[in-house]
């Protein structure tokens, strides 16, 4: 770019020498563009071009003639990226036709020297080309050689720090590592896989993959490899065993993985390795702590209740026996003994049973305090577990000694024995459960089978149990009143109140299915007091109604107390403030009590009878005669009234009646008088019996001849009209 | 396992590359017999091949000029290649000598070229790197030293994208590189297609399988799905068009028939 080039604008002569060699440069331009490669634009290729026809047509031109001038100018095409073989022969064939043409007049030159000298141009054009273009090519040979070399060589360093990174990678990590090749021959194993292995790498070496079996290897392990050394798998992870050298047990968590190559066929496999040996026996030992009870080292309940699971969860055809066993009077020997002889106790029978589950499919374990159970399974439980069963009262027949003495061990078992897959864990346990009281109030030392209907009974009587505090809140109580009839004239003295539950599924249930199970929770004591509450308002209501239904003799009530509601301590304070709060007298209530309750009461028990006598209010022996019917006892008792039981009179139905029963009855009402105590009788349903009864100076009755239990209004209703 | 990023990958001058083919298209020596053989043979498919990546090499030649004359003096060439006659840093810093321009390749053969090529130049670089992970772009010492990308940038990806297959996820990578982006930046874009190539589809389709045989495959896509590559960016006039028709400096009809096949865009993040 050695002459400057004209801009656009200035005038140019159109036929002058700079506008010829504008025109040159323009053909030879438009002739080579084709054939470049440049990313210059057509005009920007031609301003290029420009001052390299200058050049051409100034050594034409010149006195003593050089062709110098165009080997620059073939090298400088070159330089712009021409080069293209094609590029030099159209730069020729335009020199040859257009540069004398054009450019070869003025001055002194002769066109035979113009020819001539266009040769030789033409001539150090195409040597300088070649000479640029074999410079050019050369060393863009060597640039991109040295540059192959040079990349070759980091990637190489890099490789090798990647290596030594890999390297200590390999070496240094704390999971073992091993590569072996498809057919199983180990290539590579790090410290950490030898150090696991027992140290010494020969013997991992030297043994093919395929040889590391162990017994407790996962049924699936060898088929896993298989598929990974077939390339069916890329990878998998399974807990294994490996015999070390030493025949010591390896337990790894084994990470395997298929290495591919570059085309992605299977190359290599990878095994990572975590040693899992101390892990695994701590959680075998936290396992079996977890399942086993500490005491007795039998099975605990959590794992009974797995085992059960799996019985009742197996197939067609499979049985299951169960034997829940409760040891008889375990509580006496702790507590007269002492909690660390009932332990020894405990292991001592522990081992006893033991010993009589010992055959496939039988387990025994502790539940908790001396509830064991022992389980069989198979297809013949049903014949085996009858003699797991006498087994288990055998080995307990055999007295224990225990600090010097020798104690007798029985027990009541249990037996529940099925199909699998027809009840829950929970449904045969609270069977057997039920079963093994039967046992216990038997008589114990005995086993007894389940049966579905006492099952049903003891289920009733447990859903109810559960029923009653809410059925109390919930007013499922109600009260019915039988009357209570003066024999004398026939007029309704009064009314016993009898206690009712309508419950929600079984309709309306008598005192005798719910109050012995109020009695056995405590909730008799709320559900009595209730009751009297009720019964007491009754009382005080049909005097309101009915003042005088009987001249000085209102309307009395009678309510049952039981042996709990006895002793509770609230007991004369409660039936105070009712009677204060409803304003009834104390001689409009009598409260009953059963002779058993009253058997062997001591002043203390006897006490709060005695204050509510005092107040007036009237105690009646009820049931009496059903008992010792210690009548000395009679004398001590604050008890006013005697309530024969149904039993004397049920003889009387029949005409006639036993004499024998005659003479008892009068025998007693004579006693009674004479001890100032008024006679009731119950159960009375005939009207001869009723005759009798009233011959035999019986003061008051009550039974069906007269009324059965009924809504309070109907004994409103009964004493209005026997008041006309 | 993918290999982790430290780790090389290998160098084999047996296995053609597309950046010394691309040289040997432009009339280079920067390339061995087995590019040359591979050039060749794409070429007995398409003859004017040259001819596309010379209009290739123009359009970006106007881009760049283009950028400048937008006041933007920061170049980001991804998939820079073999450095050859016309470089962006040679067109930039001609424009304007304080220019920077930053180059990436993941061939280690070009990238160690280029670093002959721009020793002694302090204001250019390059980067062995690659599309698929711009973070690895973004992040590296010579993208933090040259370039603020707090101010604008051109983007240049050209002829690169139809090397990146879908299953690679390219929008993605475009998109985390326009993230990473001032406003006012550039993406100066071209990208093979079957339009516009003066050939049957199938005849063209050879070309495609040879760059498959090199395993590096050539996706060509439509115009529509080149355009998506444009998400997040306005387009600057005239839009997605035939290499020659972007802002043409000379009469488009002078072209070679073959410099129409392909397509160049210029984007501009609002």
């Amino acid at each position: 770019m050695s002459t400057p080039i004209r801009t656009d604008g200035q005038p140019v002569d159109p036929d002058g020498p700079e506008s010829r060699l504008r025109r040159f440069a323009t053909i030879w331009s438009r002739a080579i563009f084709p054939v470049t490669a440049t990313s210059l634009t057509r005009p920007e290729f031609e301003r290029h071009l420009l001052p390299l026809a200058r050049r051409l047509i100034e050594a034409l031109h010149r006195r003593h003639f050089d062709p110098a001038p165009a080997h620059e100018v073939g090298a400088a095409l070159v330089g712009v990226h021409c080069t293209d073989p094609d590029a030099l022969s159209r730069t020729l064939g335009v020199v040859d036709s257009y540069l004398v043409l054009y450019c070869g007049t003025g001055g002194d030159l002769r066109p035979e020297e113009a020819r001539a000298r266009c040769a030789r141009l033409q001539h150090a054009l195409a040597a300088g080309f070649a000479q640029a273009l074999r410079e050019r090519t050369l060393s863009e040979q060597e640039a991109i050689a040295r540059s192959a070399l040079s990349a070759r060589s980091a990637a190489e360093e890099a490789l090798h720090t990647t290596e030594a990174r890999f390297r200590a990678v390999f070496e240094g990590a704390a999971v073992g590592i091993g590569i072996a090749d498809l057919e199983g021959r180990v290539l590579e194993v790090n410290e950490t896989l030898t150090r696991m292995f027992g140290g010494v790498e020969g013997q991992i070496r030297s043994r093919n993959v395929s040889e590391w079996v162990h017994p407790e290897d996962a049924p699936q392990v060898w088929k896993l490899y298989e598929e990974l050394v077939r390339g069916e798998r890329d990878h998998y992870r399974v807990e294994k065993p490996y015999y070390r050298g030493d025949g010591t047990v390896l337990w790894t968590n084994l990470t395997v993985s298929l290495l591919r190559d570059a085309e992605g066929r299977p190359q290599y496999q990878l095994a990572l390795l975590e040693d899992t040996t101390e892990r695994r026996l701590l959680n075998l030992r936290l396992r079996y702590e977890a399942t086993h009870d500490a005491l007795t080292g039998l099975p605990n309940r959590t794992l009974f209740f797995e085992r059960l699971d799996k019985a009742l969860a197996a197939g067609d055809g499979k049985r299951f026996g169960l034997c829940y066993l409760d040891l008889d009077g375990f509580k006496a020997v702790n507590d007269s003994l002492g909690h660390s002889a009932g332990d020894r106790l405990l292991v001592e029978v522990a081992d006893r049973l033991q010993s009589c589950a010992t055959g496939p499919g039988e387990m025994v374990a502790r539940l908790g305090g001396d509830e064991f159970v022992a389980l069989t399974t198979g297809t013949d439980t049903l014949r085996e577990v009858d003699e797991l069963a006498s087994r288990i009262l055998g080995v307990l027949s055999v007295p224990i000694r225990l600090e010097g003495r020798e104690l007798t061990v029985r027990g009541s078992i249990g037996v529940v024995e099925g199909p699998a897959d027809e009840r829950g864990p929970a449904e045969v346990l609270r069977s057997a459960d039920i079963t093994m009281y039967r046992a216990k109030a038997a008589g114990g030392n005995r086993f007894e089978r389940a049966d579905p209907e006492a099952d049903a009974r003891a289920i009733t009587r447990h859903g109810l149990t559960n029923a009653l505090p809410a059925a109390l809140e919930r007013g499922e109580f109600f009260i019915e009143y039988q009357p209570l009839v003066h024999l004398g004239d026939g007029s309704v003295h009064g009314a016993e109140a009898l206690v009712r539950w309508s419950h929600p599924q079984h309709g309306v249930l008598g005192p005798d299915r719910f109050i012995p199970l109020a009695e056995h929770t405590g909730l008799i004591v709320p559900l009595g007091r209730w009751v009297m509450e009720e019964s007491v308002r009754q009382a005080r209501f049909w005097q309101e109604r009915h003042p005088g239904a009987r001249a000085g003799a209102p309307l009395r009530v009678n309510v049952n107390l039981s042996p709990t509601q006895l002793h509770h301590p609230g007991l004369v304070a409660d039936t105070v403030e009712m009677l204060e709060r409803s304003g009834l007298e104390p001689g409009a209530l009598c409260l009953e009590v059963t002779e058993s309750a009253l058997i062997g009461a001591d002043d203390d028990l006897l006490k709060p009878l005695r204050q509510l006598a005092d107040m007036g209010v009237d105690i009646a022996l009820d049931d009496f005669g059903t008992g010792y019917s210690n009548l000395a006892n009679l004398r001590r008792l604050p008890v006013s009234v005697l309530k024969l039981d149904r039993s004397f009179t049920q003889s009387m139905q029949q005409h006639p009646a036993d004499p024998v029963d005659i003479k008892i009855v009068e025998g007693i009402v004579s006693l009674a008088h004479s001890l100032q105590l008024a006679v009731t009788v119950e159960g009375v349903e005939t009207g001869a019996q009723a005759e009798q009864l009233r011959e035999l100076g019986c003061d008051t009755a009550q039974g069906w001849y007269y009324a059965r239990p009924g809504a309070p209004d109907r004994i409103h209703s009964l004493a209005l009209t026997d008041a006309v | 396992m993918e290999r982790p990023a430290w780790a090389p990958t290998g160098i084999d001058i047996s296995v053609p590359s597309v950046s010394r083919i691309y040289d040997y298209y432009l009339g280079g020596s920067h390339n061995f017999e087995v590019d040359r053989e591979a050039a060749r043979k794409a070429m007995e498919f398409i003859p004017g091949l040259p001819k596309v990546m010379q209009a290739n090499r123009a359009f970006m030649r106007r881009a760049v000029r283009f950028a400048l004359d937008e006041g933007i003096t920061q170049f980001l060439d991804i998939g820079s290649g073999i450095p050859t006659f016309g470089n962006v840093h040679e067109i930039a810093q001609s424009g304007a000598p304080e220019a920077r321009v930053v180059y990436v390749d993941h061939d280690p053969v070009a990238v160690a070229h280029s670093k002959a090529v721009l020793e002694g130049n302090d204001l250019a670089g390059v980067v062995a790197a690659d599309l698929r992970k711009p973070q690895d772009v973004l992040s590296s010492p010579e993208v933090t030293r040259l370039l603020d990308l707090d101010r604008p940038v051109a983007l240049l990806l050209v002829a690169v994208l139809h090397f990146v297959e879908d299953s690679d996820d390219p929008r993605a990578a475009v998109a985390a590189l326009r993230d990473a982006l001032a406003p006012g930046s550039l993406l100066i874009l071209t990208h093979a297609a079957y339009e516009g190539i003066p050939l049957s589809e199938d005849r063209a389709g050879g070309a495609v399988g040879v760059y498959r045989n090199i395993r590096n495959p050539l996706v060509m896509r439509t115009s529509e799905e080149i355009a998506t590559f444009f998400d997040g960016f306005e387009m600057v006039a005239p839009g997605l068009v035939q290499m020659p028709m972007w802002r043409p400096e000379s009469s488009p009809e002078q072209e070679d028939p073959y410099a129409f096949s392909g397509f160049a865009g210029v984007g501009r993040i609002a």
